[in-house]
């Protein structure tokens, strides 16, 4: 296991499973206490629809999959805030529109698309210097919020109209939420993968949601868990030469069925799944 | 005295609806208003545009000498109606009551501010409820703790939406007691929407009666007589007609 750490690709692939296995479970909390699962999904596949025209375009495909998939949540938000839709829906419709964006412009791309499986499933071995000072980049952005936007995004996430009576700019703060949820997607689905993206994004704050009973608590178990499993997954990975992105998700869901079963046998004997910590 | 809150001919439009209009009235600290009216008849819409959430349309808001945009946070505390909160947020009362202090939910508490929002919690009597989970609060309690919560920035209008939905009827009594003290003891004003006549005619200083738009303003006898009731509602109801007759 050791001996894993001497390879360069992997000594990337650690970095950038902590830069990435940090911020998404720390975005995590509010995406899964505003029951917005399906978002991590729907930008994934954002992620798609660029990573493809990049791929059409023969540029980097992050530099077109950030700004294409930024776009698609601030216009998700819009949706939610500006129709009668719901949230769910507006996810489910660019959902859609970006997949089959993805698929045409791979179809119009005459070499074979090993690239795009690498983008669909995730691979260790295509982390490189730029996906790792993207991730950090996005790490810090994210550290950025804890002194200012945590507390107001929690707030608007409990109440949003007592947040918005208390002069709180709800709406100005939820496009930033969404456009580093985006970002955060971008830089992460190299490693993890489209398909297995939304997992991570949910399943550690899930499972911090089931062991705390703070808001400020549950938001530090999640990064806990989403850091260390993403460690542990990519060494299982290693050791057992399973894909990365699917390894990390099952120690992750392997995590996460554990607190769902104390919390189930808690409130059978009446406890209400009382938390851990 | 000048007036708490002074409303002169409000209209709130909401697309093309225009939901409330013609709205006068004020109200003076001490005073306890409540506002009364059928379903439907813009009683939720005058409190949101009074917090700040829907815009007016028309006429002007003054609170505390500004209009409500303009007003520093702390001066008007507003109470939710308790359906509209994720109850499955992992919180304490404790924290709920602290999220006043900047607002902003609050990190990992210090000394300084756990005291300020004990000593909130102890002025409504909810001292015990510090560390509970939101989740398990009865309405009662949660309302409670939101008063808590709304008296702590030394609020000087108190807006409730519906305080009794999901209260039974001795939290209610408890939750208009609290509510007079506030008015009497500490020269506040209270602004509430409620469907409880009875607590309106026993509590409420003031009576605003509206149906869209305002149908009578003034003492609790004089603006809910017979002909405002009827007009309001269309008929004279059997709660109104046992106040009327006691």
């Amino acid at each position: 296991m050791i001996e894993a750490l001497s390879y360069p690709f992997f000594q990337r692939a650690l970095i950038a499973a902590i830069l990435v296995g940090g911020t998404a479970s720390y975005l995590g909390v509010f995406v899964v206490q505003r029951k917005l699962s399906f978002l991590g999904a729907g930008l994934a596949h954002a992620a798609f629809g660029g990573v493809a025209l990049g791929l059409l375009l023969g540029t980097e495909p992050l530099w077109v999959a950030l700004p294409f998939t930024v776009l698609v949540a601030v216009a998700i938000n819009w949706i939610k805030r500006h129709t009668r839709l719901a949230g769910d829906t507006a996810v489910g419709v660019f959902f859609a529109v970006a997949v089959a964006l993805g698929l045409i412009f791979l179809s119009l791309r005459r070499s074979v698309n090993v690239d795009a499986f690498t983008y669909l499933f995730g691979s260790v071995l295509a982390v490189g210097p730029l996906d790792l000072i993207l991730g950090a980049l996005t790490a810090l952005l994210a550290l950025a919020t804890l002194p200012r936007l945590w507390g107001r995004w929690a707030y608007a996430t409990f109440d949003p109209d007592a947040a918005r009576a208390d002069r709180i700019p709800v709406d100005r703060h939820d496009y930033v939420l969404f456009v580093l949820l985006a970002v955060t997607v971008v830089v992460s689905v190299k490693m993890v993968g489209i398909i297995l993206m939304a997992a991570i994004l949910v399943i550690p704050a899930a499972c911090s949601r089931l062991i705390t009973s703070r808001f400020v608590v549950m938001t530090a178990v999640s990064v806990v868990i989403g850091v260390t499993s993403s460690i542990a997954g990519l060494f299982v990975a290693y050791e057992a030469d399973l894909p990365s992105g699917a390894t990390i998700v099952l120690v992750q869901a392997g995590l996460f069925f554990l607190a769902a079963l104390r919390s189930a046998r808690h409130a059978k004997a009446g406890g209400h799944g009382r938390a851990l910590v | 005295m000048s007036p708490t809150i002074s409303i002169t001919n409000l209209a709130v439009r909401l697309g093309n609806r225009e939901v409330i209009t013609g709205i006068s009235f004020e109200a003076s600290p001490g005073d306890l208003v409540a506002v009364l009216g059928p379903n439907g008849s813009g009683k939720s819409t005058l409190v949101r545009s009074l917090i700040g959430l829907v815009p007016y349309s028309g006429g002007s808001v003054n609170i505390v000498g500004c209009p409500p945009g303009d007003c520093s946070a702390g001066v008007i505390g507003y109470v939710p109606q308790i359906k509209s909160l994720d109850r499955s947020f992992p919180a304490q009362a404790l924290e709920l009551v602290a999220s006043a202090h900047d607002n902003a939910w609050p990190g990992f508490l210090g000394r300084e501010k756990k005291a300020w929002s004990l000593r909130a919690l102890d002025r409504v009597g909810a001292g015990h409820l510090a560390a509970r989970q939101v989740s398990e609060l009865s309405g009662g309690e949660l309302q409670r703790v939101y008063l808590a919560r709304a008296m702590a920035t030394k609020a000087r209008l108190l807006i409730l939406d519906e305080p009794e939905t999901g209260i039974d009827a001795a939290g209610t009594s408890d939750l208009y007691a609290l509510l007079e003290a506030f008015c009497r003891d500490e020269g506040g004003t209270v602004l509430l929407v409620t469907h409880d006549w009875d607590a309106a005619l026993h509590h409420a200083s003031k009576v605003l009666l509206i149906k869209q738009h305002q149908i009578s303003f003034g003492a609790p006898e004089d603006a809910l007589s017979d002909a405002h009731v009827r007009t309001a509602f269309g008929h004279v109801g059997h709660a109104h007609s046992v106040q009327s007759g006691s």
